[in-house]
């Protein structure tokens, strides 16, 4: 490849690089400013302007940590649900030979295609009114609890698993159990990581179905809470956007961090396979 | 004692796979070989009927119904309006607008995120050194909530922020979320820019697909970089071009916390409503259940349609 080439693709990677991070790296110094410094030199700030008051600020407005505690058990009941149920459908459907079992996989693939919004409003009537479910950690977790997603990348990385190896345990007289415990978990922890990662995303950054489900602010998730308090709050603060951007780092550092470190198990041939179905 | 012993796979008739016929037991003949995989299934079957399947057929019938809020187990009559609702929708001139947003808000996403992803796909797939930090880079938006970029959006794209101060004269009046013209736009990119680094990740999948073949026989012929990448790598990659055609226009389609939260709730005169946000005013905050699901139902189909006639288009050119 000529030279030309080689400086024109770093220029483009660089600059795209530059325009995804740059909002990121703009929020931190957003949050470190006592006062909004919104000129272009602001983005550069020395160390005397930097604070830790917006944090306290918003802390006092809302709970940042009653607000992680509950994104966290949101997210956490969101997981361990996904990957319990998810484990068990694919390692029936790869492994396995019932009768349903073809009927269950195409439900998996159609489920995929059922929009949300078509599903918000039925779902807060049945969930908030009928079952009595608003403020409460099951009406949040209930529709996120099933993933045809993760139920087809586990069935996926099943069938890859030589069936040579379940007859073998089958004969050393395991049982169905103790071969999914045993054998095919330890075998596809690859893509126990991958289904944990996932799935964190999507409750962890959910705002709209626990919006409409939490009325009391000690049942509702940051993104919640934060939100609310962009929306009403913010205008009567003294450093409004000091403040929401403070929340808005301490929202999104627990993903980033999670995923700058298991970034090389969010492999994109996993997340392909898991999509196309 | 039999019906134990035939529920537990695995035992002494399970094992070989001998071609001879074994007298099979009723259940076995009836469940299949091994009847627990339908007994792992059945939490997840359960789920997709209470959680998928009802709604979706409770949407329906809400959407023919005067339904309204009461307490449960009350027993009250909400009588059936037959299309009422569907002909309310249509001379609603809020919702025909929340409509023509998302229509404008797709001509802006879908280009540039098929365009844009692939292109940085393509140069991020030849790259050895700083792979990871660049990916990590693009993925970020896509794996930080959108409630907190949202509020660093607002810094930036404020009348006095950062942005405007860099455009001087150019920057638009009333600033970007707050002008009309630009209020759907503005969430037209940010949306781009935050779902960007999944398609990344995505063609970069798909990249591994291409032959290295075709880049050397195209080069052979004397095609330039650029050649080789509209006749190798666009053709190559068009499975996934489909899917993420599909997945931001069903993005598109679910469009809710961006213009409730950039734009204080749908902007000025609803320029940039979506009809989410209006299914939650009219549903949950005004109490007329029964026209969010019509609207829903609406939606659902006109998202079908659209993604009917990309899949055609799109998909045309591999027969």
């Amino acid at each position: 490849m000529s030279r030309t080439a080689t400086v024109l693709r770093g220029l483009v990677l660089g600059l795209g690089a530059l325009v995804f991070l740059f909002p990121f790296y703009y929020m931190v110094i957003g949050s470190l400013q006592l006062a909004p410094d919104q000129s272009v030199a602001g983005a550069f700030p020395h160390p005397g302007n930097l604070t830790g008051a917006n944090y306290a600020a918003i802390d006092s407005r809302i709970s940042l940590f009653r607000g992680l505690v509950n994104s966290g058990i949101f997210t956490g009941g969101v997981v361990a649900c996904t990957v319990v149920f998810a484990v068990l459908v694919g390692y029936a459907l790869a492994v396995l030979q019932w009768r349903g079992r073809g009927a269950t996989f195409a439900l998996a693939l159609l489920v995929q295609v059922v929009p949300f919004q078509l599903l918000i409003i039925p779902l807060y009537v049945l969930i908030a009114r009928n079952y009595g479910l608003a403020d409460n950690y099951l009406g949040m977790i209930l529709p996120f609890a099933i993933n045809s997603t993760a139920v087809i990348i586990f069935r996926q990385y099943f069938l890859q698993v030589p069936k040579e190896l379940f007859e073998a345990a089958r004969i050393d007289g395991a049982g169905e159990v103790g071969l999914l415990t045993r054998v095919a978990l330890p075998l596809v922890r690859p893509a126990l990581v991958t289904v944990v990662l996932l799935t964190f995303i999507g409750p962890w950054n959910e705002f709209l179905w626990p919006f409409l489900i939490t009325k009391r602010a000690d049942m509702q998730p940051l993104a919640v809470s934060l939100a609310n308090y962009i929306t009403n709050v913010a205008a009567t603060a003294a450093n409004p956007f000091g403040a929401a951007m403070a929340g808005a780092v301490v929202l999104a550092a627990p993903l980033v961090v999670l995923f700058v470190v298991f970034q090389r198990y969010f492999i994109s041939t996993d997340l392909g396979s898991g999509v196309k179905g | 004692m039999t019906a134990l012993a035939d529920t537990r796979p695995g035992g002494a008739t399970a094992g070989s796979g001998g071609g001879r016929a074994r007298p099979a037991r009723p259940l076995r003949r009836v469940l299949g070989r091994h009847p627990l995989g339908l007994l792992l299934s059945a939490p997840y079957l359960v789920f997709v009927l209470v959680v998928f399947a009802y709604p979706l057929v409770f949407a329906g019938y809400m959407s023919f119904r005067d339904y309204f809020f009461a307490a449960p187990g009350v027993d009250v009559d909400r009588p059936f309006v037959g299309l009422e609702n569907y002909r309310t929708l249509v001379a609603d001139p809020a919702v025909r607008r929340s409509f023509v947003n998302v229509g404008i808000f797709l001509v802006i996403n879908v280009p540039l995120t098929v365009v844009g992803s692939l292109v940085l796909a393509a140069l991020l797939n030849r790259v050895v050194r700083l792979r990871t930090f660049l990916r990590v880079s693009y993925y970020l938006p896509y794996i930080a909530a959108s409630v907190a970029v949202v509020a660093v959006w607002l810094f930036l794209f404020s009348g006095g922020g950062i942005v405007n101060r860099v455009l001087g004269p150019l920057a638009p009046d009333p600033t970007w979320l707050i002008n009309s013209a630009w209020a759907m736009p503005s969430i037209a990119l940010f949306v781009t820019w935050k779902q960007m680094g999944f398609y990344i990740l995505l063609y970069l999948a798909a990249l591994q697909n291409v032959p290295e073949e075709l880049y050397e026989s195209a080069a052979t012929d004397g095609a330039g970089r650029f050649q080789q990448f509209l006749n190798v790598t666009v053709p190559g990659v068009r499975p996934a071009t489909v899917l993420v055609l599909l997945l931001s226009t069903v993005t598109g389609a679910n469009l809710f916390t961006e213009p409730y939260l950039l734009t204080g709730g749908g902007g000025p005169n609803g320029s940039s409503a979506s009809p989410v946000l209006i299914m939650y005013q009219e549903g949950i905050e005004q109490g007329k259940p029964g026209y969010a699901a019509a609207i829903g139902i609406v939606l659902v189909l006109a998202t079908l349609v659209i993604a009917l006639l990309q899949n055609r288009f799109a998909g045309e050119r591999d027969r």
